[in-house]
C-alpha cells in the first residue's frame, strides 16, 4: 500500500525536485538569486496564472479542456475597468465580474454536458466570444484610477526576511489551498476524479456526473474571473489583449505539475509547482540577461515533452503492474 | 427534398450561400466579376484568394481529425516554414535592377517544406510511437515551434527582396490567383488519392476504430504518421503563400490562431471531431465561410471588432446543429407546440 502511494506521488515529486534543482542552479550561477524576495516574486508575477491553472486542473482532471480562460481574463479586466470608469463601487464591480465569470463557465459546461459537444470546440467558441466582447467594450486600453484598486495593487504584506507579498499572491495561495481541499476532501472533488477515470463507470456508480461536469466549467470560469481581478490589480488597466495565449501557459503548468491530460490523475499542489517552474524559467532567463525571451518558449516546450514522455512511461508501468 | 437536406454538404453549403446573399443584398456589386489588368477581379476572387492558405491548412487538418487526431501546431509550422524560406531567399536589389536571391528559389522552397514535413513527422512520432494524446503532442511543437522560429529570426521580421518568390501569394495564372491554384491542386490531388484508392477507406476505418482497423490488417501506425506529416507539409505550403503575400516572414505573428480557424473550418464543413467521417469539399466550404464572414464584416462597414463575436455565434450555431441531442430537443419543442 505504502509503495503504491509513492508511485502515485512520483510525478509530483519529480516536479518538486525539478523546481528545487532549477532554484539550486540559479543560486549557484547568479549572485543575488537566492533571496526570499526572488522566490516570492515568482508567486507575485504569476498570481493570475496560478489562480487560472487551479481551475484548469479541475477541468483537466475531469478529462476536459478549457481554452477560454485567457480571453475570459481579458474580458474581466475590461469589464472591471469599464465599470470603475463609470463610477461603480469597486467591491460591487469585483463581485459582479466574479459572478459573470462563473456564469460564463457554467454556460459552457451546460453546452458540453447537455448537448454532448466537444469541450475543445465549445471553449474555443467561448474564447472567440469573450475576446470579441472585449473589443466591443473598447479596442483601446482603459486605465484604472480607482483609489481602492490602486491601494490594493500597491499593498505589500510583509512576511519577514525583508520580503513581502501582494494581495494577488495571497489570493493565489488561498485558491491553491481551497483547490486542494475541494479536490481531496469533498464529494465534488471525488466525483471529478471519478469522471476523469471513466465517465460511464462514474455514472454507473450513481455519482452526479452531469452537475459535476457543469460545476467543473463553472469553477474554471470563476477562477478565470478571479485571475482577471488579480491581473487587474497587477496591471491597473483593462485591455482586450491582456493574457493572450494564457490558456496554453495554464495547460502547460497543469501538465508539468504532473496531471495527466487524459484525466483522473493529478494534484492541485502539483499545479502550483508547475506555475512556479514556468516562473523560474523566466527568472533564470532574466537573471542571465544574454538569453532572449523566446528561449522561455523553447524550454517550456522541452519540459512539456519530458513530462509527457515521463507520464507515458509511468502509465505503461502501471498497466504492467496491474 | 429530404435526401437533399440530409446530404453531408447541405448545411455548410446553405450557410455559405446565405452569407453570400446577405453580402449581395447589402452591396449589389458584391457578386460582380470583372476582367482587369489581365486577371479576374472582384470580391469573390478576393475571398477565394485570401481563403487559400486556410483551405490548404484545413485540408491537412481534415485528414488528421479523420484519424481521431488534432494538430494545434500548424500555426507554429507556418511561422517556421515562412522563416526558413525568407532566410534562405533573403535577396537584394542590385544596381542593375536584377534581383538576386541568397540561395536558388527551388532550394529555399524545398528546404522550407522539408522542415515543415519534419515537424509533422515529429508530431506523428509522438502520437504513434510515444502514444501521447494528439492535442498534447502537438501542443509541444505549438509552444516550442514559435520559439524556434523567433530564435531563427532573432525576433525580427525578415523581409524578402526577390520578386520571383512573390508570385506564390500575389501572382496570377490564367487570370486566377496562383494561391488559389495551389489550394485547388492540393484538393484535387487529395480527392483523387482518397476517392480512387483505398486510402480514404483506410483513413475512415482508422478514425472509426483504430484497433479494429489494425486487426483488419491496415497499417494504422504508419498511415497516421503519414497523415500528421502531410498536415504539417500543408501548413508549410500555407506558410510559403502567406510569407510570399506579405513579402516577409514574421515569426511572432505569422499563422497566429490559424490552428483554431483551421479546426473551425473542418468542423463547419461537417467533419466529426470524433473521427471516421470527413469531407474534403466540406472543409473547403468551411474555409470559405470563415473568409466570407471576415470579408462581409469589412465590406458592410461593420466595425471589425464585431468579427470575433459573429464568429463565436456562428460556431455555437453550427455546433448545436450538428448535435443530435440539440436537434432532438428542437423537434420535441416543435411537436409540443403543435399538439
Amino acid at each position: 500500500m505504502n509503495w503504491r502511494m509513492n508511485r502515485r506521488l512520483l510525478p509530483l515529486s519529480i516536479t518538486i525536485l525539478l523546481f528545487i534543482s532549477m532554484a539550486a542552479f540559479g543560486a549557484i550561477r547568479y549572485d543575488g538569486f537566492l533571496s526570499p524576495q526572488v522566490f516570492l516574486n515568482l508567486l507575485i508575477d504569476n498570481a493570475f496564472l496560478c489562480v487560472v491553472a487551479v481551475g484548469m486542473t479541475f477541468v483537466i482532471l475531469s478529462g476536459g479542456i478549457d481554452l477560454s480562460v485567457g480571453a475570459l481574463i481579458a474580458l474581466t479586466t475590461m469589464i472591471s475597468a469599464a465599470l470603475l470608469d463609470a463610477g461603480w463601487n469597486p467591491y460591487v464591480a469585483m463581485a459582479l465580474v466574479l459572478v459573470l465569470g462563473a456564469a460564463f463557465g457554467a454556460l459552457q459546461g451546460l453546452l458540453i454536458q447537455q448537448f454532448q459537444l466537444a469541450p475543445f470546440i465549445v471553449t474555443l467558441a467561448g474564447m472567440f466570444l469573450a475576446r470579441g466582447c472585449c473589443y466591443l467594450i473598447s479596442t483601446e486600453s482603459i486605465p484604472i484610477n480607482d483609489a481602492t484598486y490602486a491601494a490594493i495593487a500597491q499593498a505589500r504584506i510583509p512576511v519577514g526576511f525583508d520580503s513581502s507579498l501582494t494581495v494577488g499572491a495571497l489570493i493565489a495561495l488561498a485558491v491553491v489551498l481551497a483547490g486542494m481541499r475541494v479536490a481531496h476532501a469533498t464529494e465534488f472533488g471525488r466525483t471529478v476524479y471519478a469522471i476523469g477515470g471513466g465517465e460511464s463507470s462514474a455514472r454507473l456508480m450513481g455519482l452526479s456526473v452531469a452537475s459535476t461536469k457543469v460545476g467543473v466549467y463553472l469553477l474554471s470560469g470563476f477562477c478565470s474571473a478571479l485571475g482577471g481581478v488579480v491581473m487587474t490589480f497587477y496591471m491597473l488597466s483593462g485591455y482586450s489583449l491582456h493574457a493572450v495565449g494564457l490558456e496554453l501557459d495554464a495547460i502547460a503548468a497543469v501538465v508539468i505539475g504532473g496531471t495527466l491530460l487524459s484525466g483522473g490523475v493529478g494534484y492541485v499542489a502539483g499545479t502550483l509547482f508547475g506555475v512556479l517552474i514556468l516562473g523560474i524559467i523566466q527568472t533564470l532567463i532574466a537573471f542571465d540577461g544574454t538569453l532572449s525571451s523566446w528561449w522561455t518558449k523553447i524550454v517550456v516546450g522541452v519540459l512539456l515533452l519530458l513530462f509527457c514522455l515521463l507520464q507515458r512511461l509511468f502509465e505503461a508501468r502501471t498497466r504492467k503492474a496491474a | 427534398m429530404k435526401g437533399l437536406t440530409q446530404h453531408a454538404l447541405f448545411w455548410p453549403a446553405t450557410t455559405l450561400v446565405l452569407l453570400l446573399i446577405v453580402c449581395a443584398s447589402f452591396n449589389p456589386s458584391f457578386l460582380s466579376l470583372a476582367w482587369r489588368d489581365g486577371h479576374l477581379y472582384g470580391n469573390l476572387v478576393d475571398i477565394l484568394n485570401r481563403a487559400a492558405p486556410l483551405m490548404v491548412v484545413s485540408l491537412g487538418m481534415t485528414l488528421v481529425i479523420a484519424v481521431r487526431g488534432l494538430d494545434i501546431s500548424v500555426g507554429a509550422v507556418v511561422a517556421i516554414a515562412a522563416t526558413v524560406a525568407a532566410l534562405m531567399i533573403g535577396g537584394s536589389f542590385s544596381a542593375s535592377g536584377n534581383a538576386t536571391s541568397e540561395h536558388p528559389l527551388w532550394l529555399a522552397l524545398g528546404a522550407a517544406l522539408a522542415v515543415a514535413a519534419a515537424c509533422g513527422l515529429w508530431n506523428g512520432l509522438l502520437v504513434v510511437k510515444a502514444g501521447m494524446q494528439p492535442i498534447v503532442a502537438t501542443l509541444i511543437l505549438m509552444v516550442a515551434g514559435r520559439g524556434i522560429a523567433q530564435l531563427l529570426t532573432g525576433g525580427q521580421i525578415i523581409t524578402v527582396y526577390y520578386p520571383p518568390f512573390f508570385a506564390l501569394g500575389n501572382g496570377y495564372w490564367l487570370g486566377v490567383p496562383v494561391a488559389l491554384w495551389i489550394a485547388l491542386a492540393l484538393w484535387g490531388m487529395l480527392h483523387l488519392a482518397l476517392a480512387r484508392t483505398a486510402l480514404g477507406l483506410f483513413i475512415r476505418a482508422i478514425g472509426g476504430n483504430p484497433e479494429a482497423a489494425r486487426v483488419a490488417g491496415i497499417r494504422a501506425a504508419s498511415l497516421t504518421l503519414c497523415v500528421y506529416t502531410f498536415c504539417s507539409l500543408a501548413a508549410g505550403v500555407a506558410g510559403l503563400i502567406i510569407s510570399s503575400n506579405v513579402k516577409s516572414a514574421d515569426a511572432n505573428n505569422a499563422g497566429q490562431l490559424l490552428e483554431l480557424d483551421a479546426i473551425l473550418a473542418v468542423t463547419l464543413g461537417g467533419t466529426a471531431l470524433t473521427g471516421g467521417k470527413f469531407s474534403l469539399a466540406g472543409t473547403v466550404i468551411g474555409a470559405l465561410i470563415i473568409q466570407t464572414l471576415t470579408s462581409m464584416i469589412y465590406s458592410l462597414g461593420v466595425p471589425p471588432e464585431v468579427n470575433l463575436v459573429v464568429k463565436a455565434a456562428l460556431v455555437f450555431a453550427v455546433m448545436l446543429l450538428q448535435s443530435p441531442e440539440f436537434r432532438g430537443l428542437v423537434l420535441r419543442v416543435a411537436r409540443g407546440a403543435h399538439s
